[in-house]
């Protein structure tokens, strides 16, 4: 389909273009930018007038729940909300049934990803053989069927020594690995992040040295090994000060945040709501104002959805019984348009950390504007607005705190490949 | 959007009588006041050869544990008993949970019974709070001590305690020692003695036994005894549990006992007129010496008949809140 895309504000990270210009889709890529390639006939116009056009957001964590838990999500489900969220790419976990540490479960995920997918699916695979934190999946093997990194999720490994292996084996292939920094010991039983708000409510807390401590190790075997690494859905100031000083050291590591984790702190657990109860914990106040500073001044050069969606019955128990975790990827432009309403970045910057920050972490060939590259953009108003859940929720998980608030901007279309995935209303 | 405490709404009825008793969080001096001055005339029914009022005539009153208590348990009975309720005592603890059962789905076949009144003991902070806002909201429930979090009825029978031994509050000093860290007593205490004005209240104890975030105004942190205690009007000793030893918490009970036990020497620097309080069962010798648990300053045994009244105020008036709001507006429940 040839599409045109007419009097839309186009912002690209990647190039540094931000003004007004025509766009020209054919065969799933963008064909031209300002002047229609010659015989360009087209099939569709899509009026942009008012509208950012942006590359689609590349969202660096996103349970998909496939194979494995039907019940919380499915690929096309959770796709399929990513797309009303503005997401054309998405990485999604290893912590399926079985764990996908195989080439067969990687096939599977892609398989069902081109048949019933409305995003791109970029597998992270386990670095571990059943995320058990010893022995080595088959990595380059894995690359090869297309994980794009690797990671343990929240395991520790069985100690220092296979770190540092697993380390040494991964920058031997220049694989990328993405690391959940949390010492299970320092965190241990923990349900919210140690300071006032736990002891009110009398749950055990998880201090800020079980990330920082962890981290300062992580580090520590990166410089040695060398690894391309990318810390994951950090928590604390103390550990985005920490990436800054390594990134200044010039090591090869990147981070990011998950968007909720600049929005609210542990003081939304007040009422014991299982809906904030998520790992790592939200933080204290001064944690989240570090992080918006770091994703601010580009430490952290990604934000990511982190996106967990559960069944009902997985929230409906006395706190320290529910699983974590908030279904968000529905909302992830709306809920980051909101750092732009609060004056902490602008909309170019903003982009920068949904598209190309986390597209170059991982090295993916997506979140740029280019002719020859995918049609993979986004379309929204910046000054509407979203009442979340009033007119769609995609998502097989309603266990988000955000529904029924109205956030800022509203997503118009979303197309993949020079595809519509989402339309709105 | 950060959401706002509703804890306050949750437990009151738009005219702010109590419809659950889950936490002294939010509960106003006034409402505090009312129970104790509740607990008071009902010590007096505890006294009288006859010890029954009709308060609670034809309601059902069900006492849901679980988690084991001996002391908590009877004394929910017999409050329940003295004010003419049917009360049964489920130990779900052995039963339904072994077999699979939510919380959830317990609560619900009890609730199916035709209770009124559910008093739920569980090892998890915000069980009753859970129960509250999501299973039952139509059945008044009263938290016997959920997790670390809360035990709301020792926290006014202590309260009660130093009324009746003390006098006011906003004169008193008041040491709270021990496993402040696991102890939901002592976090019901401070929300207590902070409400009715109480401005020294001390907390003694090691710093592998306090909380991170507990400084405020009002609430002073010792983490020597001696200090802890001088001058104090009051001291509620907290119950040591043997298992704080394996966590790397403590070195032994006698190490424990040498620095933080409650001695008569120790005693000593305390007010002359000062009283022990200790919610109990206590551990003789290893945070409270023999000749103080049965001492003159002991106050301790009072604190179980207390127990009693205060607990019948607090079950009578949630009844009564509780019935009203029903006949005024049906409420909905709340998804999870």
């Amino acid at each position: 389909m040839r599409i045109h895309i007419h009097g839309g504000r186009v912002i690209d990270p990647a190039s540094g273009m931000d003004r007004p210009a025509e766009l020209y889709l054919e065969q799933g890529q963008i064909r031209a930018i300002d002047v229609p390639p010659a015989g360009f006939q087209v099939e569709k116009q899509l009026d942009a007038r008012g509208l950012v056009v942006a590359p689609g957001l590349v969202d660096l964590s996103a349970a998909l729940c496939e194979p494995g838990y039907g019940r919380k999500g499915s690929i096309a489900s959770e796709t399929r909300a990513a797309a009303a969220g503005g997401v054309t790419s998405l990485c999604c976990l290893p912590q399926t049934r079985p764990v996908l540490d195989t080439p067969a479960v990687v096939e599977l995920i892609l398989d069902r990803a081109q048949d019933q997918g409305s995003t791109r699916v970029f597998p992270l695979g386990a670095l571990t053989k059943e995320l058990k934190g010893k022995q080595l999946a088959e990595l380059v093997t894995l690359r090869e069927a297309g994980c794009v990194a690797f990671t343990n999720g929240l395991q520790e490994f069985e100690d220092l020594r296979h770190l540092r292996r697993a380390m040494e084996y991964a920058a031997t292939f220049d694989l990328t690995l993405i690391f959940h920094v949390q010492n299970q010991a320092l965190a241990e039983g923990g349900l919210a992040h140690e300071g006032a708000t736990a002891n009110v409510l009398g749950l055990n807390g998880i201090p800020e040295t079980a990330e920082t401590v962890a981290l300062a190790q992580h580090l520590l075997l990166v410089e040695a090994s060398g690894v391309r690494a990318h810390f994951t859905q950090l928590t604390c100031a103390r550990s985005a000060q920490m990436i800054a000083q390594a990134q200044a050291r010039g090591l090869p590591v990147t981070a990011d945040v998950a968007m909720y984790q600049l929005i609210l702190t542990d003081e939304a657990l007040r009422d014991f709501s299982s809906l904030y109860h998520v790992q790592p914990p939200l933080r204290s106040l001064a944690d989240r104002e570090g992080l918006r500073q770091a994703v601010r001044e580009g430490t952290l050069s990604a934000i990511a959805s982190h996106h967990q969606p559960h069944e009902v019955d997985a929230k409906q128990a006395p706190f320290a019984n529910t699983e974590p975790g908030i279904s968000s990827v529905e909302i992830l432009l709306p809920l980051a348009l909101t750092l732009v309403q609060d004056g902490l970045l602008d909309l170019p910057s903003l982009l920068a950390r949904l598209t190309l920050g986390p597209a170059q972490a991982l090295r993916l060939p997506v979140g740029t504007i280019h002719p020859g590259g995918a049609a993979d953009l986004v379309i929204f108003d910046p000054q509407g607005q979203t009442l979340v859940g009033d007119e769609h929720w995609y998502s097989k998980g309603s266990n988000c705190p955000f529904i029924n608030h109205c956030l800022p901007g509203r997503v118009h279309y979303t197309l993949m490949g020079g595809q519509l995935q989402h339309t709105v209303l | 959007m950060t959401p706002i405490d509703t804890t306050q709404s949750l437990q009151l009825t738009p005219n702010g009588q109590l419809r659950h008793f889950l936490s002294l969080d939010g509960l106003p001096r006034n409402l505090l006041n009312e129970i104790l001055d509740t607990a008071d005339s009902f010590l007096e029914v505890g006294a009288r050869s006859v010890k029954k009022v009709p308060l609670l005539r034809g309601k059902t009153v069900c006492n849901v544990f679980f988690e084991n208590s001996t002391r908590t348990r009877t004394t929910f009975e017999l409050a329940a008993m003295r004010l003419s309720a049917d009360v049964i005592t489920l130990n779900v603890s052995t039963s339904s949970t072994s077999k699979g059962e939510t919380l959830f789905d317990t609560l619900r076949n009890l609730e199916a019974m035709a209770a009124d009144m559910f008093v739920v003991r569980h090892a998890d902070s915000g069980a009753a709070h859970f129960i509250a806002r999501h299973v039952c909201p139509e059945i008044a429930i009263i938290n016997g001590g959920d997790g670390r979090h809360a035990h709301p009825t020792q926290g006014m029978l202590d309260m009660l305690a130093i009324r009746r031994h003390k006098g006011d509050f906003r004169e008193l000093s008041v040491a709270i020692v021990g496993d402040i860290l696991h102890s939901r007593v002592a976090r019901s205490d401070i929300l207590a003695l902070q409400t009715l004005g109480c401005s020294d209240i001390r907390l003694v104890a090691p710093k592998t036994l306090l909380p991170v975030g507990l400084e405020k105004e009002g609430i002073r942190i010792f983490n020597h005894m001696d200090k802890g205690l001088a001058g104090v009007d009051v001291i509620i000793m907290l119950r040591l549990q043997r298992e704080r030893m394996q966590g790397g918490l403590l070195p032994s009970q006698g190490e424990y006992f040498r620095q933080y036990g409650l001695t008569p020497q120790r005693l000593n620097l305390a007010a002359p007129d000062a009283i022990v309080m200790h919610p109990g069962p206590i551990n003789r010798g290893v945070e409270i010496d023999s000749s103080v648990a049965d001492g003159p300053q002991a106050v301790i045994l009072n604190q179980v008949t207390y127990g009693i009244a205060i607990r019948m105020a607090v079950m009578s008036m949630a009844m009564s809140g509780q019935t009203l709001q029903r006949q005024l507006n049906p409420i909905t429940k709340e998804p999870a």
